[in-house]
């Protein structure tokens, strides 16, 4: 056993690990924070995704002692500070993008590192960096209206509801 | 996944050292390698993390070549290569998704040499040089067949030493779910010469297809493989393809690539 420590969420954060314990066990038993999922354990998913330095990693895919010393970012720091939404997750919930939820942790996490390395993305573009995660309710329609909602842009078009004439 | 020791050196001498018994295995990102232990299908009593090293990672120009280090990720090479080798830049950026492309290595990548993986197709096609702790191999004598390298134990690669083509293009048929390339082949042309490697296809792995290499030498063009298809003696065949489909896919994805490249 080795006691390590990673920056999640800011906050420095140690527990004890095996050299086999994995970053989402680490974060999920080591540290109770259960918000990162585990889908698939098979690392195809994607129900686990962090941000390891900002940018997009799957925590069952990684060894913890691997990312120890780094900067992990989970679901629980896509909040704001006073514990509402933040932007990402509100037009997730505005937009409808989740039915049973399961996937939605990955998905934000996704989201977020695609729009912090491309702030407008195109629908296109969307669809193409959340291969990495399944949503097994295939409602993936509404999560990349969601994604598109988060970076500023109209999509009202992507709506029939919305874009009906009357 | 059974337990093992983790050491993280941040010294190649030390990984080295470290890696000095049996049953110790190198790992770089482990996009490959985790979901193997997790499956029991190996069982090292030591990994060897190489990411702290820090003289294995880096992308530089150097004249006509471009030299990568082996901890360098999938991202970093789509994100840094395109204004040196836009074909391999774009290779990289579709291998996996986004999240496999932040922690998977080149040089993870060719020391596993999974036939079907991308970079083996770049790296034979190129002529590269796969630079070892120990020596310098010529891509053609580095892969030896499906998961078989050259490196001998202990051994670890540390830098990829491409000749950038005049032109390079890479064509992808792939595996919906996997991402992995059903038939990949990466085309490049310098002078009158033209190199064809095909991944994903063969029983042995990665290999140069010759027959359309002396069709496309002096003639880069598609319309100079018309009608030409490798044998499917030997092609992989799954649920996935049979070995006609395959070397059929192989004949249609040097033709994109070589209209791509040519574009």
């Amino acid at each position: 056993m080795a006691r390590i420590t990673i920056s999640v969420n800011g906050q420095n954060r140690s527990a004890e690990t095996e050299g086999r314990t994995l970053l989402v066990q680490f974060l999920r038993d080591g540290l109770g924070m259960t918000g990162t999922h585990i889908g698939c354990d098979t690392a195809q998913c994607g129900a686990c995704m962090v941000l390891i330095d900002g940018r997009a990693a799957k925590s069952c895919n990684i060894l913890a002692q691997e990312a120890a010393g780094r900067c992990v970012t989970t679901i629980e720091g896509m909040a704001n500070p006073d514990g509402s939404l933040g932007p990402i997750q509100q037009a997730f919930r505005d937009h409808h993008g989740l039915q049973c939820g399961f996937c939605t942790p990955g998905m934000v996490m996704a989201a977020a590192a695609l729009l912090a390395e491309n702030p407008e993305p195109t629908e296109a573009e969307v669809r193409g960096y959340l291969e990495g995660n399944l949503c097994r309710c295939t409602g993936y329609h509404n999560i990349v209206k969601a994604v598109l909602a988060a970076s500023g842009q109209d999509v009202s078009a992507l709506d029939p509801a919305l874009s009906a004439p009357g | 996944m059974y337990d093992f020791e983790f050491l993280r050196p941040d010294t190649l001498d030390e990984a080295i050292a470290a890696l000095d018994r049996d049953d110790a295995m190198p790992v770089a990102g482990g996009q490959t390698l985790l979901p193997t232990l997790r499956q029991r299908l190996n069982a090292p009593s030591r990994l060897v993390s190489l990411t702290a090293i820090p003289g294995l990672r880096g992308i530089r120009r150097e004249g006509d070549m471009l030299v990568i280090g082996a901890t360098t990720s999938h991202a970093e090479v789509a994100r840094e290569a395109g204004a040196h080798f836009p074909a391999l830049a774009a290779l990289a950026g579709s291998i996996g998704d986004p999240a496999v492309r932040n922690l998977g290595t080149i040089g993870g990548s060719i020391a596993n040499n999974d036939p079907s993986a991308c970079y083996p197709a770049a790296v034979l096609a190129s002529a590269a040089v796969v630079v070892t702790t120990r020596r310098e191999i010529a891509a053609a004598d580095f892969f030896q067949g499906m998961f078989g390298t050259a490196l001998q134990p202990g051994e670890l690669v540390t830098a990829l030493r491409f000749s950038i083509p005049e032109r390079a293009a890479y064509a992808k048929f792939a595996q919906p779910a996997s991402r992995f390339a059903l038939v990949g082949v990466f085309v490049a042309q310098s002078g009158t010469a033209a190199r064809v490697a095909v991944t994903g296809a063969s029983e042995g792995g990665v290999f140069r297809w010759e027959a359309a290499e002396t069709a496309l030498s002096g003639d880069f063009r598609p319309e100079a493989l018309a009608g030409l298809t490798p044998p499917a003696t030997g092609m992989i065949d799954d649920l996935h393809g049979s070995a006609d489909y395959r070397a059929h896919l192989v004949g249609v994805m040097t033709r994109r690539a070589v209209a791509r490249a040519a574009a």
